[in-house]
């Protein structure tokens, strides 16, 4: 545990590298505002969905479309990854840039994990099922909703291993912290409305119906 | 990419293209936002013509339809919003004792994203059509079954965009003013513009978002040929109504509180006394922001939501008026007993506020739900916004702009000019709009084109074309005003006022890169007052004269808005057909859309790979005259 003091005490860097300047603290800041208009956006998209959510016209209901076993692993896989984000943040505090990386990594391949199973359930739907986004109001409702946190996921994805270039070429500086914390607000976002989308759209589709 | 201590300085255009100083970004906010302010007046002009006379055939009914929506939408967002992030860019760091925004870098995108997603919506007037389902382009009348040409495409594509600078400029400007106000600058001792800065970029970040949303969906519907507003499908067009004012209700207090921040500076200054019940207009200003977003469905009274939600809807609405009212009788007991000063400025101060008290008046008027059935869709409903956002809000930018025009060019506008200005502007306004109440209540609908002679409408329309004019002649005059000031030689006093109140006169105008040599220490509310009155004529720097850190100039914002211009372009086209195989292949595969997409993303990854530096200027560089604190 005397990791970080040795390293203060050397200069090499703070405790908290995301926080340890002003342009850190401003874009720790800046995200947070942003998370608040990612909300509010989502918000919109769910309040559209619950709106539209029998609508289904000729097409499928819920109940009849989905299937929990591979949206409940999707779900698992998301929320071990948010896990896997904080070990990095931890690691980072530590100032172990490996096992940061390592941990960053990690949290990639689970994101790329759901990715996959999320594309494999919409090529289903569309593939087998004839199943498109002209079907009815609650099909164009749940791609656009399920379709935007795809995005954000893939982004994500993108984002991260970027940062995890970044983190190889440049070190674990007080410039690169912040953009690795950031990232993993993002992440730790994304997967908060996973769990709502899991709620609102998959349990209450095929549970309620 | 830039290293510490020298950085390539540009110059000319490249200069503008690639700034990240906000002073120059206002400007840019300021020449932008006046030249869609000049394409929405010229097309309210057109319109005039056009009801001039019963049975005008000046234009024919779509394109009438055409000239009222392009009005409407260029105006609130296009014409006005930049105009109040130019004074937001110019003022508020400035106020609150800042080196710079907290962001540069996305104040500069925030900048070209607007101004691409502008020149977007405007194209469609050269491209097959303008919009033409009204600004509030209610479905199913925008849907592709009555809209047939291009127009609400662009309409859904360009506010995206569009809107996407504004939220990142207000998610800017929340960030600066948390974090970077000078030493002793708390909270409650900011200048009553930057708290109505604070508020309304607060309101940005939580009503833009929903529109956003809105017009993709709005936009899915049309161009991928999605269900949400389609009926046949089980879509809902009240759903479009709803997230369309959930954004719009709260825009309307996004664009008038500035214009209360404005006026209650201009007040102040031009009374010689503090603002009358600082906390208490802190306190009106969250309440109204709070407020404006639980009113929404007021504007959906007739739409059938039952008695229970009209009610809940109308108390809410008339709740509005009263921490309104509190703003009004501060302003009053400001210069009640004050040495009061009619500049222009103040001119158009004190011609805000018995203009807005009517705008207001009829604002409780319409939010009556049972008496809300008659004015519906009337001349009234166009008479009372009116008097809100031009008697209200643009009487509120022009004072504002003749007030700080001086700090931000180092010329002053001619008085006696602006006096005229003033005159023939108000007039003008009255003239146009107080006759449309009672047009709208002996039963002139709005948005219809043209009507038939000897209702009684014929001589009141007659009335309100000349006064449309006459405001057209005022703005006109105010340009010449702008004209002559640039002749002057730069660089008047920086208290030019004399009686400067805040930060930002403590400084020359036009102000410094660096805005402050030093970081100042504020003491009290109206901190430059404050020192003047201790027979100071400058602040207490805060801090030892040093080297000041600068973020490098960057062509990176300009270059991601191009890349989304372009993608938008792409997007609304995929179904259409060029009779030209290569033109088809490239839009119907999403390959015009994919390669602006990229150029965006490209263009963050290099932002995110080059890290900016920056650079510093030294001490020895600063120029010594006036610019301690």
């Amino acid at each position: 545990m005397t990791t970080p003091h040795a390293q203060q005490a050397s200069g090499a860097l703070p405790h908290e590298p995301e926080k340890a300047t002003l342009e850190g603290r401003n874009k720790v800041l800046g995200f947070w505002l942003f998370l608040g208009g990612e909300a509010v956006l989502f918000g919109t998209l769910f309040a559209t969905f619950l709106t539209l959510r029998n609508q289904v016209a000729d097409g499928p209901s819920a109940s009849e479309l989905f299937s929990l076993p591979i949206t409940a692993a999707a779900t698992f896989i998301l929320l071990i990854s948010s896990l896997t984000s904080v070990f990095a943040i931890q690691a980072m505090h530590r100032g172990n840039r490996t096992s940061l990386a390592r941990w960053l990594g990690i949290t990639v391949v689970l994101g790329l994990a759901f990715l996959v199973l999320e594309i494999y359930e919409f090529t289903e739907y569309i593939v087998h099922d004839d199943y498109g986004m002209t079907t009815s109001a609650f099909s164009s409702a749940f791609y656009t909703l399920v379709g935007f946190h795809g995005a954000h996921v893939l982004f994500g994805i993108l984002w991260i291993s970027i940062l995890i270039g970044q983190l190889f070429k440049k070190g674990l500086t007080v410039v690169t912290a912040p953009k690795v914390y950031v990232s993993a607000m993002y992440w730790h976002f994304i997967d908060v409305v996973w769990v709502f989308i899991f709620t609102v759209v998959y349990l209450l589709g095929k549970v309620v119906g | 990419m830039a290293h510490a201590h020298s950085v390539k300085r540009h110059k000319g255009l490249m200069d503008w293209l690639t700034t990240v100083d906000h002073k120059k970004i206002a400007i840019l906010y300021l020449i932008a936002g006046g030249l869609f302010f000049g394409i929405g007046g010229i097309e309210a002009l057109l319109i005039r013509v056009q009801l001039a006379k019963p049975m005008n055939d000046f234009v024919t009914a779509q394109q009438f339809n055409e000239l009222i929506t392009m009005h409407g939408t260029t105006m609130i967002f296009l014409g006005v919003m930049p105009v109040i992030f130019a004074l937001m860019n110019a003022v508020v760091p400035l106020q609150i004792g800042a080196r710079d925004v907290a962001f540069p870098f996305l104040n500069s995108l925030g900048f070209w994203t607007f101004l691409f997603g502008g020149l977007l919506l405007n194209l469609s007037w050269v491209m097959g059509g303008a919009p033409d389902a009204g600004w509030t382009s209610y479905t199913p009348l925008s849907s592709t079954t009555y809209s047939l040409t291009h127009g609400v495409d662009f309409y859904t594509i360009g506010l995206q965009i569009a809107g996407l600078g504004t939220l990142i400029g207000g998610i800017n400007f929340l960030a600066t003013i948390i974090t970077m106000r000078a030493p002793g600058m708390s909270f409650m001792r900011m200048p009553m513009f930057t708290w109505t800065s604070f508020v309304t970029s607060a309101m940005i970040l939580f009503a833009f978002p929903a529109v956003t949303v809105g017009l993709v969906l709005l936009s899915f519907d049309r161009i991928l040929g999605a269900n949400f507003f389609n009926v046949e499908a089980g879509g809902n067009p009240v759903l479009w109504q709803h997230i369309f004012w959930i954004f719009g209700h709260p825009e309307v207090y996004i664009l008038i509180l500035p214009a209360f921040g404005v006026i209650s500076e201009v007040v102040s200054t031009f009374s010689r006394k503090r603002l009358f019940g600082y906390s208490s207009m802190v306190f009106a200003t969250i309440l109204i922001a709070f407020l404006g977003f639980m009113v929404w469905a007021h504007h959906m009274f007739t739409t059938g939501m039952g008695p229970v939600a009209n009610a809940l809807f109308s108390i809410a609405t008339m709740l509005i008026a009263v921490p309104t009212g509190i703003k009004i009788f501060n302003w009053l007991f400001t210069m009640w007993g004050g040495q009061i000063r009619f500049t222009t400025a103040n001119l158009f101060a004190a011609g805000f506020i018995p203009t807005f008290v009517m705008g207001g008046v009829t604002g409780v008027m319409l939010a009556s739900a049972p008496a809300d059935y008659q004015y519906h869709d009337t001349y009234f409903v166009v008479a009372h916004f009116h008097y809100v956002i031009v008697g209200g809000l643009v009487l509120g930018l022009f004072a504002g702009l003749h007030y700080w025009w001086p700090k931000m060019f180092g010329r002053v506008l001619n008085e006696g000019l602006g006096k005229v200005e003033f005159w023939t502007f108000i007039i003008g306004f009255h003239l146009t709009f107080f006759v449309q109440h009672f047009l709208g209540l002996i039963g002139m609908q709005r948005r219809v084109f043209t009507y038939l002679p000897n209702q009684g409408f014929d001589l009141m329309n007659l009335i309100s074309t000349i006064g449309a004019f006459l405001m057209g002649v005022g703005v006109i005059i105010f340009l010449v005003n702008v004209a002559i000031s640039f002749k002057q030689p730069k660089g008047v006093a920086g208290d030019v006022w004399e009686d400067g109140r805040t930060l930002e006169w403590a400084i020359p105008s036009p102000p410094p890169e660096y805005n402050f040599k030093q970081t100042p220490l504020v003491r009290g509310i109206d901190a430059f007052w404050k020192e003047k009155m201790a027979g100071n004529t400058e602040m207490t720097p805060a801090e030892p004269v040093g080297p000041i850190h600068m973020p490098s100039p960057t062509i990176l914002p300009f270059v991601m808005s191009v890349g989304l211009f372009i993608a938008g372009l792409g997007f609304m086209f995929t179904s259409d057909d060029f009779g030209n195989s290569l033109l088809n292949f490239l839009f119907s595969n999403y390959i015009i859309t994919g390669i602006g997409l990229a150029i965006t993303f490209g263009s963050m990854l290099l932002r995110s790979l080059y890290d900016d530096h920056g650079w510093h200027i030294e001490p020895e560089e600063m120029n010594d005259k006036g610019v301690k604190a």
